[in-house]
């Protein structure tokens, strides 16, 4: 029996880099976050996920590719989308899915999350696929988890959620292809936006020609600009001439929090209408990581027009994070769906 | 015990020696310096050729972590650290629990610290009855049992009216009041310094306004009242040149950085590390380039650890998620030395950023080697080498991102009130 999951290691605090989540042979151990992946690697990514997009639309929608592995999906935000569309990714590949959802209330009556995973690694698990309300979760837990469990980052505070990110430029390149000639437009609440960090990091990557921001101040980050980024507030200008939007879900809470006077003063600003998406190319695509707030981010005539590829995203979600998971867990690349 | 420390370099910036020479102990108090006195009969010699005595440290901020908190530390443990580490003076601030808000508190510090090593241990006062910012503290009695001044900790006043009120009282009182300027609203929930590396990591940033909208409150709040304001902690460069002008006015105010902050930065925190969690936050090159001009200037008077120790436990979680602080006592002289190498300080004024400085702060006699004062001194080789490794630490507390660094500066010698309280055992 494999004991290496229970032998019990001294934690240590200290620094948590992003290096490592590649392996010395430059492969995926885990996938915390975009930034500082190799181009090559998220176009590795991105083929993966073409051969599993290709398999999801047949009859039979399911590989032996991770038989005998079991993912655990430790959510301690919920979200029922999000962890659906990976527990379909996981089953799609033969492997086992356990759905754990732990409110933080919960962690608060004094287990640490470090005893979460310690008791939830002692049940010889391959993979976590985390959700975590604070920035820099996913990171903690690829540190401190057992050697042979990979972590999947599934949204970490306002850090990274890379599959998301990985998903969008799924959707942009079977569109658009490639991407050194693209104008794309993130718009609304940058500030408090995992979704926004990834795809900044991912389409600079990927040598995107230009990436703006739309919004207003109070939902920029600090400094964003050194993010690689152009910024703009007005979004009459800042959609001009883009090939791709991509619309951001407005909580209601950043009114709450003074960052807003209103959601009704936000669409008036900032809201995607028909008539703005008019300053943007003719053949504009428009997305929105979901759930969208109509009338409030975007009209609902937008989210539903001939634009909108807001549901194709939903199903390459499925594809892209089969990818992920089938490189990281089960050597999957290039041809993965036929391995 | 009757002493001499033969041939160390003597540095006592209070009264402007510097020489290498015999500095005699006799009881409690310096005996005399150079020539011994007529009739002196050293019953011990230690040989500090190549090596630096000078005052014990006197480090305006530890925490002891008692009463309250005895799984993060307790005062026996620190002051066994802090003496080991050449400190002879520290004040703890009054965020134990309860709080100390009243004699008791006092007297239970007072009870424990003198059963520890000696070394002194100055508690503040609470500004407000149970530091909770919405009422004053009795701080008469607080000045009748012993403290050196007020503060209300990192805990947020409850309105400007509110702290204008506490400064007037402690002003009338003649109690110095140490306020740590951060607008607690600004803060919002932040964990980082707002810039651009919290905005990558996605943390709540604090931003620099968080500290000069406070420190501008609480300067107009100085010349307005006249009390006498020590400001904690400063991080930013724009805080150094604001109390730069009010000094510069005739404002009796004062203020410390924490160590740490003479030598980190944003980018220390950029790998999610915790141990670079503390508030205020690690800021940017430019602020901790103020920092040191402002240290070197005086317009900045000390450097202390801000020792915060805390068990592993409060350090294992996701960043946002930790307890802010660091471990500190044990590298306060060697990075502040470090200074001296880097070419910010001179020898002299690294020894006063630690003594003579901190003391005046405090208002208290400690910190000078002159004959009659209190024999409270370290001494120090520069030549050893201080390897940080928290795992050979007297503190309790292992939390510091500085493991692993190697700096110059070891303390062989300490000695409280004539008495060697830490002697190394490396030389």
């Amino acid at each position: 029996m494999n004991t290496t999951g229970i032998v019990s290691r001294m934690p240590l605090p200290g620094p948590l880099p992003s290096s490592m989540q590649l392996n010395e042979q430059g492969r995926l151990r885990h996938l915390l976050t975009i930034e500082g992946l190799p181009r090559a690697l998220i176009t590795e990514i991105l083929d993966t996920a073409e051969s599993f997009a290709a398999m999801n639309e047949q009859a039979v929608k399911k590989v032996p590719l991770l038989r005998g592995k079991t993912v655990v999906n430790l959510f301690f935000e919920a979200s029922t989308r999000t962890r659906t569309t990976f527990e379909l990714a996981a089953k799609r590949l033969s492997a086992d899915v356990l759905n754990i959802n732990i409110s933080t209330s919960a962690t608060v009556k004094g287990e640490s999350l470090l005893d979460t995973l310690r008791n939830i690694e002692a049940m010889y698990v391959d993979m976590f696929v985390v959700r975590h309300e604070a920035s820099g979760a996913a990171h903690f837990i690829a540190r401190h988890v057992a050697p042979h469990i990979a972590v999947l980052n599934a949204g970490d505070g306002r850090h990274a959620h890379p599959t998301q990110a990985l998903l969008d430029m799924f959707t942009i390149r079977r569109h658009k292809g490639d991407f050194t000639k693209l104008r794309v437009a993130i718009v609304g609440d940058i500030l408090h936006s995992r979704v926004a960090r990834s795809q900044i990091h991912a389409l600079n990557i990927l040598n995107t020609g230009e990436v703006r921001v739309i919004a207003p101040k109070s939902l920029l980050p600090a400094c964003v600009e050194t993010l690689g980024v152009h910024v703009f507030h007005d979004i009459r200008e800042g959609l001009k001439d883009v090939d791709v939007v991509i619309m951001l879900r407005l909580q209601r809470e950043r009114m709450e929090a003074g960052l807003l006077p209103s959601e009704h003063e936000f669409f008036q600003l900032y809201g995607l209408t028909e008539e703005r998406l008019a300053l943007a190319t003719p053949d504009c695509i428009v997305m929105h990581p979901g759930p969208a707030n109509r009338g409030v981010e975007i009209d609902s005539r937008v989210a539903d027009g001939p634009h909108s590829v807001i549901l194709e995203q939903v199903s390459y979600g499925i594809a892209v994070r089969m990818a992920v998971m089938g490189m990281i867990m089960g050597g999957a690349s290039g041809g993965g769906a036929n391995a | 015990m009757r002493l001499a420390i033969d041939n160390g370099r003597v540095i006592d910036p209070a009264s402007g020696i510097d020489a290498v020479t015999t500095l005699y102990v006799g009881g409690d108090v310096i005996a005399g310096l150079g020539e011994a006195p007529t009739g002196f009969v050293p019953e011990r010699r230690i040989d500090a050729d190549g090596c630096i005595v000078m005052p014990g440290v006197v480090d305006l901020a530890a925490r002891l972590r008692e009463p309250g908190f005895e799984h993060k530390a307790t005062i026996a443990s620190e002051t066994r650290a802090a003496a080991s580490a050449g400190i002879t003076t520290l004040v703890c601030p009054p965020d134990t629990e309860p709080p100390i808000d009243s004699p008791a508190e006092i007297e239970l510090i007072n009870r424990r610290a003198k059963k520890a090593t000696g070394v002194f241990v100055y508690a503040l006062g609470a500004l407000t009855a149970g530091l909770k910012g919405q009422q004053l503290a009795e701080m008469a009695a607080l000045k009748r049992a012993g403290v050196p001044g007020v503060s209300n900790a990192l805990r947020p006043m409850g309105s400007p009216l509110l702290l204008r009120r506490a400064m007037e009282y402690a002003a009338s009182h003649d109690l110095t009041i140490f306020l740590h300027p951060i607008d607690w609203s600004l803060a919002s929930q932040g964990c980082a310094h707002e810039g651009q590396v919290a905005s990558r990591l996605g943390l709540p940033g604090i931003p620099e306004a968080a500290e000069t909208a406070a420190l501008g409150v609480m300067l107009a709040l100085t010349e307005q009242t006249r009390a006498r304001v020590h400001f904690c902690r400063l991080s930013t460069a724009r805080a150094v040149d604001m109390i730069a002008r009010a000094q510069e006015d005739g404002l009796p105010v004062t203020a410390d950085v924490a160590a740490h902050q003479l030598f980190l930065t944003e980018m220390d925190v950029a790998d999610f590390n915790s141990l670079c969690h503390v508030i205020p936050p690690l800021r940017t090159q430019r602020d901790r380039d103020g920092l040191r001009r402002g240290l070197k200037s005086g317009v900045i008077g000390a450097v202390c650890s801000d020792h915060q120790p805390h068990e592993a436990d409060a350090k294992l979680a996701p960043f946002p998620a930790t307890q802010p602080g660091i471990s500190a006592l044990e590298t306060l002289l060697p990075l502040t030395f470090r200074l001296v190498e880097e070419g910010v300080l001179s020898l002299v004024e690294a020894v006063a950023r630690l003594t003579t400085g901190p003391a005046q702060i405090l208002g208290i006699s400690a910190g000078a080697l002159a004959t009659g004062r209190r024999a409270d001194l370290c001494i120090l080789d520069p030549r050893a080498v201080c390897e940080i490794k928290p795992e050979t630490w007297l503190s309790q507390g292992r939390n510091t991102p500085f493991f692993g660094w190697s700096l110059n500066g070891v303390v062989t010698y300490t000695l409280v009130s004539g008495r060697i309280v830490h002697e190394s055992t490396r030389t």
